[in-house]
């Protein structure tokens, strides 16, 4: 929680690579982890300013450098 | 369509113009991310000079206005809220077509103005590099500068003019300047050649995927030479707030209370301008059949026209207040929080995170839960949403279920405290929720099986709700809404009526004498009418008025359909005559009641509450003579309008929605079906318990 790390890459194989990318998750950019709904899932990132609600199962397509 | 070849080919020509003199009749493309503040906007430089239609053949709506840039004129077309062109949503297939000219008959837009969003700078750009592509010249018009500039940032437009390459433009919705601006930049550059920026994919990179990262890398330069950042983090707001609206207790806590305070509004609020509209329509019946000549035409006009469209457009203040509630919870951004809350939820039955405010809102009326379910980008998950959303039980069907509770189950009590009517309300309520839950589960298994679509959402920062925004919602809603109740709802309207009305041989004031008469043709020649007694002469005269009306109902093509599906319903405790309402109620399920007093001859002006429909209906007896309605067929009846369908405006807001007759049918035979199965679960099953 409110941890921030660098995008290293984005894995090509989930549904939602694509749509990340083009909403600014690209290797290089920096993203704050800021918190989880109340169920568990989806999760909400902090990235290019503005706020991104994703599942979890599409986060794991983010590989980030500690 | 295909314009190949057309005549007015002249005409296309002069919207491509090479010099300043003929620039009339421009067309502008306003494209721009969501919640970038394109449809401020959009209204704020069309006024009411705006039209919303749907696009051929699909269900995204296209939404037109006439811009006035001082001697010129200029047709906006207002693209949907856009992240990108090329994935492949609904949405963006169609913006895509416009700037390719695909959707005017192959005219481009002459000019495109972009919409971006200044707080949110880099990730608003990246639409504009795509934009670039479409090789029309492009006007940046920067939104949201003054919230921009409250969080003590600086930006440089001359420079990322520069390096855009297109004219850059402050626009603040309250200002007239930067529209005058906007118009002056917007008439230069038309007709231009366009100039894009170049950018070189990054070398580290290859494949599809270059491209984006070579965007971004363009745009991650340009900002950082134009903007002057403060500490972003500092000023961000939003995550304070939704420190309380999401969080893991309170944020479900907030989210319940609004609902609450929504749908409690919704009921108390509109019941004003109902009952006002009501009378209004019952006093327009009235003047209407003092003015016209006593005859069919007067009956088409009250009971068929005036009635039929009066008894849907009472819903007109329901649905203005609940489009007031979703345009501010989504206007303000508290939207995408309700759907970050309750995605996980959602997801179990195979549903998105955003279907739950159009399943809400169905529990007011189905017609503006369907509207709503456009903000969802999935196709398959937004017909599964639209598919179940009658379900949910409305408040049309409150006089139903208000009128079999009073008549069978008032004043009873469980444990001696507990009123066992609203308990059965709250059942009514809970079976017609877990059915659709149910249906939905199967839906999304089997015809509309798809991989759970991408839950990538925007939180965007909270925003005090702009009122012209809501304003001109309401307008257009209320519009769509109006131009329905008179087109399909008002030839319904009159089908119906003529299915109660025809045949109809001359007017047969001798009751009695008639009866005779009709006893030789018809099959069924019992009437239930000797069950009442009537005592004194006005009502005895009262009353063979309205036994006249039950006997021409008998006869009618909608009674002898009532004895056609009699058979049919029988094993759900239903005579014809429950038939005939049960055919009428397809209309709306409100007319149940009025159609059931027809029936019970107790006069048209009965409401739930009417004592003598309540005891005519306890009263009721077969054609054999047995009592028609027990506890029993009360509940099942009941049980019967949670599920079924019955209510040509949501069939015909249906079709409209999902542009398929096909859809359409099936959710109102499976509907029907499962109405059918779980009435007759009930009354056989309550048989079999020994009720009665």
């Amino acid at each position: 929680m409110g941890a921030s790390a660098t995008v290293k890459a984005v894995t090509r194989d989930n549904p939602a690579s694509r749509r990340l990318m083009e909403m600014g998750v690209v290797p290089g950019v920096s993203i704050r982890m800021v918190k989880t709904a109340p169920f568990g899932d989806p999760i909400e990132i902090r990235l290019r300013g503005y706020n991104l609600a994703i599942r979890k199962s599409e986060a794991e397509a983010i590989e980030v450098n500690e | 369509m295909n314009v190949d070849g057309r005549e007015n080919n002249g005409n296309g020509a002069d919207l491509r113009p090479a010099n300043h003199k003929s620039k009339s009749n421009l067309i502008v493309a306003l494209a721009g991310n969501p919640n970038a503040g394109k449809t401020t906007l959009f209204n704020f430089l069309t006024g009411l000079k705006q039209k919303v239609a749907n696009y051929p053949g699909v269900t995204v709506e296209r939404k037109e206005g006439v811009w006035t840039l001082g001697d010129t004129t200029a047709r906006i077309i207002d693209l949907p809220g856009l992240y990108s062109l090329d994935a492949t949503s609904l949405d963006e297939q169609i913006a895509r077509e416009v700037l390719t000219g695909e959707l005017q008959d192959g005219q481009k837009p002459d000019v495109i103005i972009a919409v971006v969003d200044a707080t949110n700078l880099e990730r608003n750009l990246y639409l504009v590099t795509q934009l670039f592509d479409y090789d029309i010249p492009v006007v940046v018009a920067l939104t949201m500068v003054d919230i921009f500039e409250k969080q003590e940032h600086e930006i440089d437009t001359a420079k990322l003019a520069e390096l855009l390459k297109s004219p850059v433009v402050l626009v603040t919705a309250s200002s007239k300047k930067g529209r005058e601006e906007l118009a002056e930049k917007v008439i230069e550059i038309a007709g231009s050649r366009p100039e894009a920026p170049i950018w070189s994919s990054a070398a580290d990179e290859i494949g599809e995927n270059a491209n984006i990262f070579a965007r971004y890398n363009f745009i991650s330069n340009a900002v950082q030479e134009s903007v002057k950042h403060n500490d972003l983090e500092k000023h961000n707001f939003s995550e304070k707030i939704d420190r309380v609206l999401t969080h893991k207790f309170f944020g479900l806590l907030i989210l319940i209370a609004i609902l609450l305070v929504v749908f409690q509004t919704i009921f108390t609020w509109a019941t004003v301008p109902m009952d006002l509209l009501e009378g209004g329509f019952g006093s327009l019946g009235d003047l209407a059949r003092a003015n016209l000549p006593e005859g069919i035409l007067a009956d088409l006009v009250v009971d068929g026209i005036i009635a039929g469209v009066g008894g849907v457009l009472i819903f007109l203040p329901q649905i203005l207040l609940l489009f007031l509630f979703i345009s501010i919870l989504e206007d303000s951004g508290y939207m995408a929080r309700a759907a970050f809350l309750l995605d996980k939820l959602m997801s179990r039955v195979g549903l998105h995170g955003k279907a739950f405010l159009p399943l809400m809102s169905s529990f007011a009326c189905a017609i503006p839960g369907i509207m709503a379910t456009r903000t969802i980008e999935d196709r398959r998950d937004r017909l599964a949403t639209i598919l179940i959303a009658p379900f949910m039980s409305c408040s049309a069907r409150l006089p139903v279920y208000a009128l079999m509770i009073s008549a069978f189950f008032a004043g009873q009590t469980i444990w001696g405290f507990i009123s066992l009517g609203a308990v059965l309300m709250l059942a009514m309520y809970a079976l017609g929720t877990i059915v659709a839950v149910i249906v939905a589960f199967i839906l999304k298994r089997t015809v509309l099986k798809s991989p759970p679509p991408p839950f990538v959402m925007e939180l965007p920062p909270y925003r005090l709700p702009n009122l012209r925004t809501i304003t001109q919602n309401m307008i257009t809603r209320s519009g769509l809404f109006l131009k329905r109740a008179g087109t399909v709802i008002l030839a319904i309207s009159i089908v119906l009526w003529a299915l109660m009305y025809f045949p109809r041989q001359a007017p047969i004031s001798p009751a009695v004498s008639e009866t005779a008469e009709t006893r030789e043709t018809l099959e069924t020649p019992e009437t239930s009418k000797s069950a009442e007694p009537v005592d004194d002469a006005e009502t005895a005269k009262a009353a063979e008025a309205k036994a006249e009306e039950g006997e021409h109902l008998k006869r009618s093509y909608a009674g002898q359909l009532g004895h056609l599906i009699e058979p049919v319903i029988a094993p759900l405790g239903f005579d014809w005559k429950i038939g005939v309402a049960l055919i009428a109620s397809f209309a709306a399920r409100e007319v149940l009641v009025s159609t059931l007093s027809i029936i019970y001859n107790v006069g048209k002006d009965e409401d739930e509450k009417s004592e003598t429909l309540i005891s005519a209906i306890r009263d009721a007896k077969t054609d054999d003579g047995r009592t028609v309605w027990t506890p029993l067929t009360a509940l099942t009846l009941m049980v019967f309008f949670v599920l079924a369908i019955q209510c040509m405006s949501t069939v015909a807001v249906v079709r409209r929605e999902t542009n398929s007759w096909g859809w359409t049918l099936l959710m109102v035979a499976y509907m029907t079906g499962i109405a059918y199965i779980a009435a007759f679960i009930t009354f056989q099953g309550g048989r079999l318990l020994g009720f009665s």
